[in-house]
C-alpha cells in the first residue's frame, strides 16, 4: 500500500503540469457505446459543445454493457448508450438521475456480396436470421453485452433459432467492439448485425453490402443519463447536466442531425 | 496492405498534424516516466536480491521471473479496480488520466527491470564476491563496482523495459480510456483506427511507432558506442 502511494505521489509530481491543463473543472467523462465514437459523431459535435458551453467532453467508448458497469462504479459523469431496458434499470436502481431519449438510427445485417444464405432484400429480420441458422451460414456476433449484442439476442429469440448452441461452429462470438467484429466478419465472409452509422463510416468493407434493413424491429434508440450525484459524489453535476441539456436542446438536436457521411445522415434526433 | 492507400496514409502522417504529435508525445512521456519509476524500484530490488542470501530466495527469484510475463490486460484490470471511484484509491481521481497509465506500466515493467538486473548482478556477484571479500572491500563499494561494470547490460535492461512500455496496449486502454486529447497514445490510436476499419492509417501509425522505437534504440546505441570508446582510453 505504501509502495503504491509512493508511486502515485511520484507520478502525480511528474504529471501535475500536464493534467492541470487538460482535466479542468469544466471537463466531464462520458461513458459511451462504441457506435457513437466509431461513426465519428463525437468528432462532429464535441467541438460545437466546447464552443457553445465551454465544456470539454472526454469520451470513454467501451460498449453499452461495460459503459453501464463503469458508470455504476462512478467512473463517469454522463452515460450515453443504446439499450433502453438496461438504461431504465440503471435509473431505477438509483445509479442515474433520469433517462432521456436522445436520437435513433437503425441496425442492419451486412454480409458478403455472394449472399450464401440468400437473404438479400428481405425486410423480415427474424425470418432472415432463421434462414441463416438453418443454412448454418457463418454469422459473427459481438458477444460482449453491448447494446448491439443485446438487440441481436432479442432478434434471435424472436426468430426461434438458438445460436448459442452453435457458438464456435457457424455462430461466432468475438467479444469485441463493433469495428473489430466487422473486420472479422469481412475477413471470414460472415454475416453480422451492425448499427448503420458504424457501417457507413467503416473503412474496411471489402465486397460486403447491406442485405437486411427496414424492419421496424431493427430500430435503435440512444439515451442519455446523468450519473446520480447522491450515489457518486464525484459526479460533476453542473457540467454534466449542462452537456445533457445542450444535447436535448434545439441546437444540440440540429447538430446531431446535421452529421453526415457521404451525404447520408447517420443519427436522427428525437428528444422530447 | 502495402498498396497506394497505405502510402497515402503514410504521406498524410509524414505531413503530420498537431494531433499526431500530441499522441506521440504523450506515448513517450508516459513510457519514459514509467521507465524512470520502474528503474528507481527495479534496480535496488534486483541488486538487493542478487547480493543477499536468505531462505526463500529461490522462490522470490522464480516469482520475479514469472512476473515478467504479466498479462497487460490483467494489470490494466487490477489498476482499474484500484483507481476506480469506488476502489481503494478512487478518491485520488486518477482513473482516465496519464498518471493511471504510468501506474499500469510501472506494474508491468518493474518486474522486467528487477529480474534482468538481478540476473546481471547475480552473475557478477558470483564471480567477484570472494575476491572482494579477500581484499576486504565492503559490500556498498562492491555494488558500485558491479553497477559500473554492468552499465551496458543495464542499458539493455532499460531498453527492454521501454520497449514493453511503449508497445503495450491492453493496460493503457483500460485505465486510460483512449480519450482524445487526454489519454490517447500511439497503441490505443492504432487500435481505434483498426476498429474503424481504417487499416491503412492504423498501419501507418504502426510504422511511426516502430520508427520511434528505432530512434530511441539508435540513440542509446550511439551513446553506448561513444562511452565505450572513451572507456578504453
Amino acid at each position: 500500500m505504501t509502495l503504491k502511494k509512493t508511486l502515485q505521489i511520484i507520478s502525480i509530481a511528474l504529471f501535475v503540469p500536464l493534467e492541470s491543463t487538460l482535466a479542468g473543472a469544466d471537463s466531464i467523462i462520458v461513458q459511451s457505446s462504441t457506435s457513437t465514437k466509431n461513426s465519428g459523431l463525437y468528432d462532429h459535435i464535441l467541438p460545437i459543445v466546447k464552443e457553445e458551453t465551454g465544456i470539454t467532453v472526454n469520451v470513454v467508448a467501451v460498449g453499452t454493457g461495460q459503459a453501464i458497469k463503469n458508470a455504476q462504479r462512478c467512473d463517469g459523469d454522463v452515460l450515453l448508450v443504446h439499450a433502453k431496458s438496461s438504461e431504465e434499470k440503471f435509473v431505477a436502481q438509483g445509479y442515474g438521475v433520469k433517462r432521456s431519449d436522445l436520437m435513433y438510427n437503425d441496425f442492419i445485417i451486412v454480409g458478403p456480396n455472394n449472399d450464401p444464405a440468400g437473404i438479400h432484400g428481405s425486410k423480415n429480420v427474424s425470418k432472415s436470421l432463421s434462414v441463416i441458422a438453418t443454412q448454418r451460414a457463418l454469422f459473427v456476433s459481438r458477444g460482449d453485452d453491448s447494446g448491439t449484442h443485446k438487440a441481436e439476442l432479442r432478434l434471435w429469440q424472436a426468430s426461434g433459432a438458438d445460436p448459442a448452441g452453435a457458438s464456435g461452429s457457424w455462430y461466432l462470438e468475438t467479444g469485441s467492439g463493433m469495428g473489430a467484429t466487422l473486420n472479422i466478419a469481412v475477413g471470414m465472409g460472415a454475416y453480422a448485425m451492425t448499427d448503420r452509422s458504424t457501417w457507413m463510416k467503416f473503412g474496411n468493407k471489402g465486397d460486403f453490402k447491406i442485405h437486411v434493413e427496414g424492419d421496424s424491429r431493427l430500430f435503435n434508440q440512444y439515451g442519455v443519463i446523468l450519473v446520480n450525484p447522491t450515489k457518486c459524489p464525484n459526479v460533476k453535476t453542473a457540467a454534466g447536466q449542462r452537456f445533457i441539456d445542450w444535447l436535448l436542446s434545439d441546437r444540440g438536436q440540429i447538430s446531431i442531425g446535421s452529421y453526415q457521411v457521404n451525404g447520408n445522415q447517420l443519427f436522427f434526433p428525437n428528444a422530447k | 496492405m502495402l498498396d497506394s492507400s497505405f502510402l497515402d496514409a503514410l504521406g498524410l502522417i509524414a505531413t503530420a498534424n498537431a494531433d499526431l504529435y500530441e499522441i506521440l508525445w504523450l506515448s513517450v512521456q508516459v513510457s519514459i516516466t514509467a521507465l524512470l519509476v520502474s528503474v528507481i524500484l527495479g534496480f535496488p530490488l534486483g541488486t538487493t536480491l542478487a547480493i543477499s542470501d536468505f531462505r526463500g530466495k529461490h522462490v522470490c527469484t522464480t516469482v520475479l521471473n514469472a512476473l515478467m510475463g504479466l498479462p497487460p490486460v490483467v494489470v490494466g484490470l487490477l489498476v482499474y479496480l484500484a483507481l476506480s471511484r469506488t476502489g481503494p484509491f478512487g478518491v485520488l481521481g486518477l482513473l482516465y488520466t496519464p498518471t493511471a497509465m504510468v501506474i499500469a506500466q510501472v506494474v508491468l515493467i518493474t518486474p522486467i527491470i528487477a529480474a534482468l538486473t538481478y540476473q546481471v548482478m547475480d552473475d557478477l556477484h558470483r564471480e567477484y564476491r570472494e575476491l572482494f571479500f579477500s581484499l576486504n572491500i565492503q559490500l556498498p563499494k562492491a555494488v558500485s563496482a558491479y553497477l559500473w561494470d554492468a552499465r551496458y547490460s543495464l542499458i539493455t535492461t532499460l531498453l527492454a523495459g521501454f520497449g514493453r512500455a511503449i508497445s503495450e496496449v491492453g493496460a493503457v486502454m483500460i485505465v486510460g480510456g483512449n480519450i482524445d486529447h487526454l489519454t490517447r497514445v500511439m497503441t490505443t490510436a492504432i487500435a481505434l483506427e483498426t476498429s474503424k476499419g481504417e487499416l491503412a492509417i492504423a498501419l501507418a501509425l504502426g510504422v511511426v511507432l516502430l520508427a520511434l522505437a528505432l530512434i530511441v534504440n539508435g540513440l542509446v546505441t550511439a551513446v553506448r558506442t561513444r562511452a565505450s570508446r572513451y572507456g578504453y582510453t
